[in-house]
Parts: C-alpha cells; structure tokens; sequence
C-alpha cells in the first residue's frame, strides 16, 4: 500500500504510546487509556481506509481484473493489504514505546499484548465489513456515509440500545441476554474481554459477576476469540462471493 | 476460435445483451459496431469475464470460459477509458504488469514506436489523455496473445499515433492473430476491418465483409451503410 496515511497513522499510535505511558507512569493505567481509544479509534480508521482504499483503486482493480489472475486472488490480496498494514501500525506504534518503557520485564505483557491482538481483529473485521459496503455500494458518497453509519452504529448507537433495554427489561433475568447481546457487537465484545482481563470487572457490578464467570475462565476466553474469529471470517467470506459475482 | 451462444445481460431493467449468438474464427480483424448504448462493450467485458452474464455460454478455444482465469493470458485486453492509478509512474505501471504475465514482453519496442521515452518516470496522473491511451497501447500489444480486444483505440491519439496503431494491428493480424476492436470512426473500419459484426438491441444484426454490407445495403459508403442499417431498425 503506497499510502503515506498508514505512516501517519504509525506515528499517531507512536506519539500516543508515548505520551500516555510518561504522563501516567503506570503501565496498566496506560493500556486502559489505550484500551478506550484502540476500541473506538482503530474500528472507525480501518472502515474509512477500506472504504477508502476500495473506491481509489477501483481503476487499478479493473486493470487487474483483465489481467490472468484470479477474482478472489485480487480481493483477498488487497483486504490483506489494508488489514496488514493497519495492523502493523497499530503494533509497532504502540509495541516501541511500551517496549521502550520496559514492558517486557513486567507483568503487564499479557494484557498489553491481549489488547494489540483485540485491536488487529477490529482492523479485519472492519476493513472486512467496509470492504462489504464499498462492493455493494456504487456510488462513493453513499458507501462512505453506510460504512460510517456502521460504525457509528456499532460503536455507539448498539451500547444505547443494549443499555435502554437493559433499563426497561429491569424486571427480567437478563444475563444470558446481555451475553449474547455482547457477542453481536466485536466492539462490546473486545472491550468486555479486555475489561475483564484488567481485573477491573467489579466496576461492573452483579452481571459483572456473570461475565466474569463467563469471560473470565479459559473457556470464555477461547470462544469469545472464536466469536471474533467469526465477525472476522464471515464478512471476508461474503466479500469473496460478492466480488465472484459483481460486474465491472 | 471464440464461441458466443445465447448470451443474456440485464444490468436493472435495463436489457444490454439479449440472446446473443457469435462465431469468431481464428485471424483476422473483426469490428463490433453499433449505435451507443448497445452492447459493444458489455459484449467484450462478458468475454473477458469482467461482467458476469445472467445467462448463455461464451468459449474461447473450445474451452468454456465463464468463472475461468488462466485463459486471459492468451489474450490481450485494451479498455476504453485508460485509468490508471494516479500515483504509480508509467515505467512502474509497465513494470507491474509485466509481473503479472509469465510470459515475454517487448515494451521498449513499442515506447520507442509511440515515442514514451520522455514520460515513463512521469505519473500517471499527470499525463494528457492522448498520452494515457499510448501508454494503454503499450500495454495492450507489449504481450504476444493469440487474441487481442480493443475498445475504441483510437481514442485521442493524434494522426502520428494512429498511423503507428494501424501499422501495429496490421502486423498482428499478419501473425495470423485475431483482434476485435470497437469504434465510431468508421474510415478506420473501411480501411482496417475484415468483418463487420453490427449489434442492435442486444442482438447481432449483421456480420459479414465490409463488402456485403456495402451490397445489402446499396451504399458504398460504409458510414451511410451504418447509418442505414440504424435507421432501417427504427423505421
């Protein structure tokens, strides 16, 4: 990707790494500061760029696309594009000053590498569900606006609902639904887990408790990184049959 | 060598292709004409498996070609609207492609032909129109393709160019190659073309020499014969 915006992205993560961990002195502060701008911040960078990326190579894929090469080859090759290189922004902004720092001789590690793989799947899963929108999407404007609505919507307007409806179903049990209400969002779900993992989950009161007994064991864990592994392969799935049959 | 039959394309409502039949043969040039809008170059993007058509088979080879891959390197494509990354240079863009075919290429042949030299560490973005379509040119014949497309190859290339194509095309079709070319200029089709196939409505309406058309039509004047066989459809 010849994009001097994955280098300014770099250094954003970098300067941010930076000044966190020297403003706080306090690893663990640090990665929850971190935690609240990875789960917001990189879902809405990766749907801009994949939109982004998508409709400003549009002409290039043509080309390809006379070209012997395979559809699927094509799509793949730029998802992982994008995905990557969002991705290793990410870590290495945020890796070299925490490395820097001394990390690797605390016990923070676990968590602060735990967050750097939460943060690279919301890079694929959202360049994945940008890059859905933008193929289906002709018009540029209106595949941007869709893409930022989701975000928008994941990142916002679902915690809203989840809470308006937690509030009004008061009387109910509702701790198998708000677990399962988690996993439709990898936004909610990536925080939960990381949440949870920073050992502050008694903030979150009585269905804190659940979550705790539900993320907190190794079985939590796995699925809720399966359940991420599935946000993350489906929309992936979906862009190779969309791209199979879409006209150009 | 290329095999059409009962080929449909909707894109909406809108009906481009409509039960189209072709037969091309191996060598030779054959121009796709017909009036804006119809069909000409959907036609070749079903070929080149760009669109995906709602139904009928296209074969290249005898072999079927819909969902295949591996048969565009046998064939070279030139589109009508040469877009290209803006910010890649030519040299790079050449370069490029040239990874993406295995096969041999003779590039510096045709920069010098079209006279390139000056513009290959120059962006992309930044070239004329004229310029982008000898760039595309390159491209297009820089590979030695049993069969080669051209949607409307004339486009901003000034009267030195033109010569140079018609030359190029000449001397492909004297390799016994097949190419297909889509134009309005119909001076070009007089002069360059074997065999005419004239689509309407989705259809094809006429195929055969220069000649036959020229006969049926009672005109020797090929741009009145066209224009003749338009307007006898919506008379």
């Amino acid at each position: 990707m010849r994009s001097r915006w994955s280098y300014v992205y770099f250094m954003f993560y970098l300067v941010l790494g930076f000044v966190l961990l020297f403003l706080n002195n306090d690893i663990d502060k640090a990665i929850i500061t971190l935690m609240n701008i990875i789960i917001v911040l990189t879902p809405l960078i990766a749907t801009i760029f994949g939109v982004m990326y998508y409709y400003n190579s549009r002409e290039f894929t043509e080309l390809l696309l006379a070209q012997p090469i395979k559809r699927s080859t094509i799509f793949m090759g730029q998802y992982l594009g994008i995905a990557i290189s969002l991705t290793l922004s990410l870590a290495l902004g945020l890796g070299i000053p925490f490395l820097l720092y001394g990390l690797s001789v605390s016990i923070a590690i676990f968590n602060f590498s735990l967050l750097l793989l939460v943060g690279a799947f919301l890079n694929f899963i959202f360049v994945a569900l940008a890059y859905n929108i933008a193929l289906s999407t002709e018009n540029k404007i209106k595949g941007f606006g869709y893409a930022i609505l989701m975000w928008l919507f994941l990142a916002v307007i679902y915690d809203g609902v989840f809470l308006i409806s937690l509030v009004y179903f008061n009387d109910y049990p509702l701790d198998n639904f708000s677990l399962i209400a988690t996993m439709f969002n990898p936004i909610d779900l990536s925080r939960i887990l990381i949440l949870l993992k920073l050992d502050i989950s008694a903030l979150l009161g009585y269905t804190g408790a659940v979550f705790q007994q539900f993320f907190g064991t190794n079985i939590g864990m796995i699925s809720s990184i399966g359940v991420l592994s599935l946000w993350a392969i489906l929309p992936v799935l979906i862009i190779i049959r969309k791209s199979n049959k879409k006209d150009f | 060598m290329i095999e059409i039959n009962n080929l449909h394309k909707k894109f909406g409502k809108l009906t481009v292709l409509d039960g189209l039949d072709l037969e091309i043969s191996k060598g030779g040039i054959f121009a796709v004409l017909g009036p804006n809008g119809s069909g000409k170059t959907t036609l070749l993007k079903c070929l080149l498996g760009m669109v995906i058509p709602n139904k009928g088979t296209i074969s290249y080879n005898n072999e079927n070609v819909l969902k295949k891959w591996e048969y565009r390197n046998n064939l070279n494509y030139l589109p009508q609207i040469a877009n290209f990354p803006a910010n890649l240079s030519v040299i790079e863009l050449i370069k490029m492609v040239k990874n993406l075919r295995p096969k041999e290429s003779n590039e510096q042949e045709l920069i010098d032909l079209f006279d390139l030299n000056p513009f290959l560490n120059k962006k992309l973005g930044n070239l004329s129109g004229g310029t982008k379509q000898k760039v595309n040119l390159v491209l297009t014949f820089m590979f030695d393709s049993d069969l080669i497309i051209l949607d409307e190859p004339t486009t901003g290339l000034d009267p030195i160019a033109l010569i140079h194509l018609k030359e190029l095309i000449e001397k492909e079709k004297a390799k016994g190659k097949t190419i297909l070319i889509t134009t309005h200029i119909m001076s070009f089709v007089d002069e360059m073309a074997d065999e005419i196939v004239f689509l309407l409505d989705g259809k094809i309406y006429f195929k055969g020499s220069v000649e036959a058309l020229k006969t049926q039509t009672n005109n020797t004047n090929l741009e009145h014969a066209i224009a003749h066989l338009i307007s006898k459809q919506h008379a």
